[in-house]
């Protein structure tokens, strides 16, 4: 049986790793590499990294991160954040990343996500989703631009078209919950995997260990993202593994 | 010297820089006199079979593992460069494959509540003691496909449980193929990738 994965989340901007992480015996706290090996000690089942760096021309920088990690974790590693094109998903791939994650792009010009899976295969394509609660549409909306802009489109259509253009993966922030610490969108994840037969990794709101084992009782999610709890230490990796463990969910 | 077979294919790269971690001397290459010399082969692969097949005939590669197969030399065929080492494939239509293992590689049939593709991370079941399979049992390793290779049991060495079981280290002589990716599989797949290059150094191609 597959193991319920647990992802750390990177921001990496011009190629360092933005706020930091603040592990022991980690003398520089922002080297995505050192950070990466120290997640991959841990247990960590995947790494994304996600590129919130803002000006074009350094992006490449993000290309010559995935490659230096690439030579020195050996874990499936996804990358998200300023993918426009193919090419962009080539070069990211060929540094080594295993998956990329398109997100605003993808919903400016949704035929990224079919040409990326012919060419790459579906496994390769993440569409990544911040969704949020629309009280009085009664509806998740899909926001983009860093969660700065909303959009029209309902998230639960717009996860079903995203897999049938060959996305083979979603991985869905609820920005209701991100940064609350009140744990993950149950609701949006129950809703989310009846509608899809991809999987889906739950993003936002993780603020205790059981977070997690809520997300993986109470949904059918293959996995589960934390940026902060990891990065500062409030948890680690092997605590939230041992609850999972002896709450009957199986990783690794 | 253990030659990476380089056919245009996703994962080659991480390959070597798996086998550049480990300091085991490799060169990527599509060179028919590079490989033929090698002292072992890897075949990786992402992707359709029948375009790997096609990218093999391109590059004339296909006579040149064959007769590497027939001396003897070990070779590591991974994920979808483990599935070419059968007999034949349905995928999109049949396609012949190497033919150094007998078996056929199928779809992992979707009306058993499964997700297809098989991906993440899954535990292996050692069915056979073998130096390759060493250390594997109960442990995951990452897989990434949606067709599975159907072979007799005297062929494989580790299983993985997936609604059907799915072979996951496979062997016949000195031909070995891994359906996960041992170079995205963290330190117990690194171990793999060490015994492929023991098996290599010591010259000890056939079992037992």
């Amino acid at each position: 049986m597959l193991a319920k994965r647990i992802i750390p989340c990177l921001d990496v901007d011009h190629g360092r790793v933005k706020k930091g992480v603040n592990f022991v015996h980690l003398t520089d706290v922002g080297d995505p590499v050192a950070i990466a090996a120290a997640y991959e000690k841990q247990g960590a089942d995947e790494l994304v990294f996600l590129d919130i760096t803002a000006t074009n021309e350094k992006r490449p920088a993000i290309v010559d991160t995935i490659e230096k990690v690439a030579g020195q974790v050996f874990m499936p590693l996804t990358v998200g954040g300023g993918i426009h094109s193919v090419d962009d998903m080539q070069r990211l791939l060929k540094a080594g990343a295993d998956k990329v994650a398109l997100n605003s792009a993808a919903v400016r010009d949704p035929s990224l996500i079919s040409k990326g899976a012919e060419k790459f295969g579906a496994q390769c394509m993440v569409l990544a989703i911040d969704s949020k609660w629309d009280p009085d549409q009664k509806r998740y909306r899909v926001y983009i631009n860093g969660g700065r802009e909303a959009t029209d489109l309902d998230v639960i259509e717009w996860a079903k078209q995203g897999v049938s253009a060959g996305a083979g993966e979603l991985m869905v922030t609820s920005m209701d919950k991100d940064g609350t610490k009140t744990g993950f969108d149950i609701p949006l994840y129950q809703t989310l995997t009846a509608a899809v037969n991809v999987p889906i990794i739950a993003s936002g709101g993780c603020g205790r260990v059981s977070d997690f084992n809520a997300v993986f009782k109470q949904t059918d999610v293959d996995a589960a993202l934390a940026a902060s709890v990891f990065h500062f230490g409030e948890f680690t990796i092997p605590t939230v593994k041992q609850a999972l463990k002896k709450d009957g969910v199986t990783v690794r | 010297m253990i030659a990476i077979i380089d056919y245009d294919t996703g994962n080659t790269r991480n390959v070597k820089k798996a086998m550049d971690f480990l300091a085991i001397p490799n060169t990527l290459s599509a060179d028919p006199a590079v490989i033929s010399a090698a002292d072992g082969l890897i075949l990786p692969g992402v992707g359709a079979f029948g375009k790997a097949v096609e990218a093999l005939q391109e590059r004339e590669l296909i006579p040149v593992i064959k007769q590497a197969a027939k001396k003897g030399t070990p070779i590591l065929g991974i994920c979808l460069g483990m599935q070419l080492l059968f007999d034949r494939s349905f995928e999109f239509g049949e396609t012949a494959g190497l033919g150094l293992i007998p078996g056929e590689v199928v779809a992992i049939p979707e009306d058993l509540g499964v997700k297809v593709p098989h991906m993440g991370w899954d535990s292996n079941i050692v069915t056979q003691k073998d130096s390759i399979a060493n250390g594997f049992d109960q442990e995951a390793t990452y897989f990434v496909h949606s067709y599975y290779v159907k072979t007799q049991p005297q062929y494989i060495l580790a299983e993985s449980d997936y609604g059907v079981k799915i072979p996951s280290i496979v062997r016949n002589q000195n031909v070995i193929g891994m359906q996960f990716h041992p170079e995205k599989s963290g330190r117990i797949g690194l171990n793999g990738l060490a015994a492929f290059k023991e098996l290599v150094s010591n010259g000890n191609y056939s079992r037992n």
